[in-house]
């Protein structure tokens, strides 16, 4: 198809640069700097979509952010993104875009039906309909609405696109790069200060690239031009275009989406598709502008009726006319802008004024063009189904509320212009209080709470020559005072043509016996009927009323919509606006993708992975690895076609009858030193710390105040005022925050220094009757018999010329060992322990067989310390001291903590002895119990004993001391299991604890 | 995001600091009876203040102390900071 709509010459594209491009399957073609709107109009499709509710025809409203109607999925490279505005897609070689919300097709839509059941889905239909029968709702209504509604689909696949955040701290930053924001860019970046601008388009100047002013004897957009070039080559300023700053939020951290592969065909390799900047703003300038109100009248949502000022900018910037036979339709002077260009291009015009007798230079210009101006006159609406065919018009009495004849003319296109609306969004986010200006029926922003400043249009400013010397002002000003320095710039001399006062006109009246829908909300088709019924059915307040019709809650955010749903309000209400109020703008000002939000967070790298030194011998050996917090730990080490359970009896196996190691360098480490050392433990940990000797090992536990148990682990005493402490994977970073608290806030007068010690230390855990020997193969020179080297023994020793420390310490209640050695060494370690150990059938074992062994020791871990046990649920009780006061310990005397029938840590077992139970199953005394089945405890951890041979579990159990021996029942409903199982005693092997100390 | 001048470091952003808690809340000497209400109190009970409020705060990912920051809970508006050892005036 040939570009019909395409003017000879003129826009700012580059007509050397064709590109093809595909719309709902069809082949056309634009040129460079094209947004896939412009390239449409001119191909002369204005058909893009179908409306949310009644899949009415929808075509195009504005030219950028605003835009209700042209929303497309987009083709990119193998990628399909839903939710993107056709007036802000820019064209690239090959685009392929279809509609939404249509089916099977835009031009034979089945869900247009709607638009003839429309009497039947009037506001609150859903939420009056649906009600009932109630279990209607989640299989036929939900799934219904669902398949009927959404404006596209969102990809499942992996998004193989690079997304990244930035942090970016600056003086001043200014928020759009129309005349405001170049003018106050300019005159802070000239008097020192760190500028960032930053512009949503791909092209700087917005109003200036549209309007005929002059600034400084150059038209507007070369002075743009210059300005910006100027400011590109400056140190202190960041120009960014395609640049959104879309939230304001505290301490003046504002948030910016820059979109820098968008407009490609295909992402740069190692280049992101977007950016999204945290800016901490010292200062912030918003020169948001403003954007175009309609004005309300019949079937004012069919294709072909869009903004006066969205039009002029297809016409200047794109060089294509959005119809051949316009009409405009305004309040105010800006449609005459519109004619004006369209007449320039050979285009007849004809404009409707609302106005009676309107006088200015604008007006002037276009009686001496001979344009057809009807003044007193409305559009009535809008015919043609698909397309504006023609309009209904009317002369209107002075009272706004009589419409004389309705005539009938022929156009292809309503170009409307109810005002200006400033954007003040980003100002209203930073919590600035807003204040109704009566001449331009409009919030500005009123009160600053942050250190924001609005500026131009987007404060109510529509006067470019006022608008430049306050913005020059501003920029100046703000730049003085961070900077302290005083480069005043010259004001260039502007020269623009003078509008006079616009006509407080917004909603044209129904002529008698019509009912036309008069759209206020074009994205979500609320209507004024729906408004008015929201209000009869007693809805006041102005969030209410959107949220039950749905004004502006589209993706539009009700940027075209908001203001004429409040003039309607106010009206039937008989309020003035700013007693209306208006709702709550939030961020984002525009949909942001997910992926920008994401950034670099995604997958592996959701968070930092932390890796043993001896990480690499793992993986060269099969080891399956699972996380750990952040660390990743071998699992089990695979031999064959092992499965998990497999391997790890095998190595748990080993561990009892030989000997076995485990990297445990994830356990956190704490270096704790200081003549107050002890007392501070003695404090912090249950059991009495105050006599540990030098060179000796103790357990402990450390309670929350609140009694529940928070961590346990042993601490050595190194030297008299050294102490090394361990502390579990899980809560290493809480330990030392904790301990930090207590030093710093609660106890300052205690000596103590406390660091993190836990990445300079590899741990490696030999354990199994045969350690010992293996110990002694390490460290031929020491005396390792249990007389040398006694239970809870430290050491420091030489191994093969590397410095090491040896704890004899025991997780998995077998004879065993920890050695230490500095991270750098943990390999060499590591290598010299399998070695040594091969021929006492060394086997390593992973977290699985770690777990299996604590288990049946009866060791409480992470599982049982889980934030809900205090001590005695876990057995601990005899750790607590009853000589010496500890955190925690006046909450274990609350009533609930020491009650008779309090829960306690049991072992369970299953009568058949085969039968594996569920880790967070339930136990009960009754299965046949109706439901809910009464609770007496939970599974906490689940292994197979290798002692035994057969399945075992820790459990919490209510008045578990009293229930060694009875049967009770294992429920899983999530699992469908039953199992009758007998409660045990906790310690399933070596209930003396010999092994460790033999 | 807050911007939180620590007195160590200075201005950070929030991302760098863990909350925690009321600031005013002062932990019951050791080895000394306490009421079970008083107990009680320090543990679980808390005003929930719409306006100034001392709050404790760590700077964990900078200099890794604690310390007090008087701060808006409805404005989000900070007002001071103090080192862990200097007292609430």
């Amino acid at each position: 198809m040939s570009q019909n709509f395409r003017l000879e010459n003129g826009g700012l594209i580059n007509r050397d640069k064709k590109i093809s491009f595909k719309f709902n399957g069809k082949t056309y073609y634009g040129y460079e700097g094209d947004t896939l709107a412009s390239a449409l109009i001119a191909n002369g499709v204005h058909l893009i979509g179908r409306s949310f509710k009644y899949h009415r025809p929808r075509g195009f409203f504005g030219a950028g952010v605003d835009e209700p109607y042209a929303i497309v999925q987009l083709f990119r490279n193998g990628e399909t993104e839903p939710n993107i505005k056709a007036t802000e897609q820019e064209l690239f070689e090959g685009l392929v875009a279809t509609s939404v919300n249509c089916w099977p097709s835009v031009n034979f839509d089945i869900g247009a039906i709607n638009n003839f059941l429309r009497i039947f889905l009037p506001a609150g239909f859903y939420y009056k309909t649906f009600m009932w029968p109630k279990s209607f709702w989640y299989r036929v209504y939900e799934p219904f609405i669902r398949k009927a509604a959404g404006l596209g689909v969102a990809s499942i696949k992996h998004d193989k696109e690079r997304y990244e955040h930035k942090y970016e701290y600056c003086d001043l930053l200014v928020t759009g790069s129309g005349p405001s924001g170049l003018a106050s860019a300019y005159a802070a970046a000239k008097n020192g200060a760190r500028v960032i601008l930053a512009e949503d388009k791909a092209r700087f100047g917005g109003s200036l690239l549209t309007s005929e002013v002059n600034i400084g004897n150059q038209s507007g957009k070369d002075w743009a031009d210059g300005i910006i070039a100027e400011l590109k080559g400056m140190k202190n300023v960041t120009v960014k275009n395609r640049s959104q700053v879309f939230g304001y939020y505290d301490h003046n951290m504002l948030v910016m989406s820059e979109r820098l592969s968008d407009h490609l065909p295909k992402t740069k390799k190692f280049h992101p598709k977007q950016r999204l900047w945290y800016i901490r703003a010292n200062e912030v300038l918003i020169s948001s502008g403003s954007i175009e109100r309609p004005i309300v009248f019949g079937n004012n949502d069919t294709p072909g009726v869009m903004l006066s000022s969205a039009a002029k900018e297809y016409l200047k910037v794109y060089g294509v006319l959005v119809g051949k036979n316009p009409l405009v339709f305004t309040n105010n002077d800006s449609g005459y802008e519109t004619a004006i260009e369209f007449k320039k291009h050979g285009i007849d015009p004809i404009i409707l004024d609302t106005r009676k007798d309107p006088h200015s230079e604008i007006i002037e210009e276009a009686k001496n063009l001979k344009i057809d101006i009807k003044f007193s006159h409305v559009v009535v609406a809008a015919q043609g189904y698909k397309k504006v065919k023609s309009a209904d018009i009317a002369k209107i009495s002075e009272n706004k509320e009589e419409l004389g004849k309705i005539e009938n003319i022929k156009c292809d296109c309503i170009c409307v212009s109810g005002f200006w609306t400033p954007t003040i969004h980003l100002a209203s986010q930073s919590g600035n209080k807003t204040k109704f200006k009566e001449d331009i029926d409009a919030f500005v922003p009123g009160i600053s709470k942050q250190n924001e400043k609005t500026i131009g249009a987007a404060n109510g400013s529509f006067s470019l020559d006022e608008t430049l010397k306050s913005s020059f002002e501003a920029g100046y000003e703000l730049s003085k005072k961070i900077t302290n320095k005083d480069n005043k710039i010259s004001f260039p001399n502007v020269v623009e043509k003078k509008s006079t006062v616009h006509d407080k006109f917004w909603c044209v009246p129904l002529p008698k016996g019509k009912s036309y829908k008069r759209f206020l909300d074009f994205q979500n088709d609320v209507a004024v009927s729906d408004i008015e019924i929201a209000l009869k059915e007693g809805y006041r307040s102005i969030e209410h009323v959107k949220r039950y019709t749905t004004l502006g809650m589209a993706t539009d955010q009700g940027k075209t919509s908001n203001l004429n749903g409040l003039q309607l309000v106010s009206k039937i209400e008989n309020k003035v606006v700013p007693a209306v109020g208006h709702t709550t703008f939030r961020p984002p000002y525009t949909p942001v993708s997910i992926g920008a939000i994401v950034g670099r967070e995604v997958g592996k790298h959701s968070k930092p992975t932390r890796k043993s030194p001896m990480h690499s011998w793992h993986e060269k050996n099969n080891a399956v690895f699972v996380d750990a917090g952040v660390w990743l730990r071998p699992r089990y080490y695979k031999r064959g076609n092992e499965n998990l359970f497999e391997a790890s009896k095998r190595e748990a196996k080993n561990v009892r009858e030989n000997v076995g190691v485990c990297d445990v360098t994830t356990l956190g480490k704490i270096d704790i030193k200081g003549p107050d050392a002890a007392e501070l433990l003695n404090r912090v940990y249950t059991n009495a710390w105050l006599k540990l000797p030098v060179g000796k090992a103790r357990y402990g536990v450390m309670l929350r105040e609140d009694g529940i148990v928070m961590d346990d682990g042993t601490t050595t005493r190194i030297s008299e005022n050294h102490y090394h402490m361990t502390t579990t994977t899980a809560q290493a970073a809480n330990v030392l925050s904790h301990l930090e608290y207590y030093l710093q806030l609660v106890w300052p007068e205690l000596n103590v220094n406390v660091v993190s010690t836990t990445e300079q230390w590899a741990g490696a855990a030999i354990a199994g009757p045969r350690s010992r020997d293996l110990l002694q193969k390490l460290f031929p020179q020491l005396d390792v018999s249990n007389e040398g080297l006694p239970f809870m023994g430290y050491m420091e020793a030489d191994l093969f010329g590397v410095k090491a420390k040896i704890f004899r310490i025991s997780f998995s209640g077998e004879l065993a060992y920890e050695v230490n050695v500095e991270s750098d060494n943990g390999n060499f370690m590591w290598e010299k322990i399998m070695e040594v150990g091969e021929q006492l059938k060394i086997q390593p074992y992973g977290t699985e067989a770690l777990s299996t062994l604590r288990i049946e020791m009866g060791h409480v871990a992470g599982s049982e310390l889980d934030g809900r046990t205090i001590p005695y649920d876990n057995s601990l009780e005899g750790l607590l001291s009853k000589k010496k006061d500890f955190i925690g310990k006046r909450s274990l005397s609350r009533k609930a903590f020491v009650a008779d029938d309090r829960q306690k840590v049991v072992g369970v077992v299953p009568l058949d002895k085969k039968t594996s139970i569920p880790e967070g199953s339930h136990l009960v005394k009754d299965s046949n119990a109706p439901l809910p089945n009464p609770k007496l405890g939970y599974i906490s951890a689940s292994c197979w004993s290798v002692e035994h041979d057969n399945p075992f579990s820790l459990a919490i159990l209510k008045d578990g001391k009293n229930m060694i021996g009875e049967k009770l029942f294992v429920m899983s409903p999530l699992k469908n299991k039953v199992i009758p199982v007998e409660i045990v005693s906790s310690h399933y092997v070596d209930p003396k604890g010999e092994r460790v100390r033999s | 995001m807050l911007h939180i001048k620590c007195p160590h470091c200075g201005m950070r952003s929030q991302n760098e600091f863990s909350y925690g808690g009321d600031a005013t809340v002062k932990r019951p000497a050791l080895n000394k009876d306490v009421s079970d209400q008083d107990w009680n109190n320090f543990i679980y009970n808390r005003k929930s203040l719409r306006g100034k409020h001392w709050e404790l705060w760590q700077h964990l990912s900078g200099c890794r102390q604690w310390i007090k920051v008087e701060r808006d809970t409805a404005t989000h508006e900070i007002f001071k900071t103090l080192k862990a050892n200097e007292e609430i005036s």
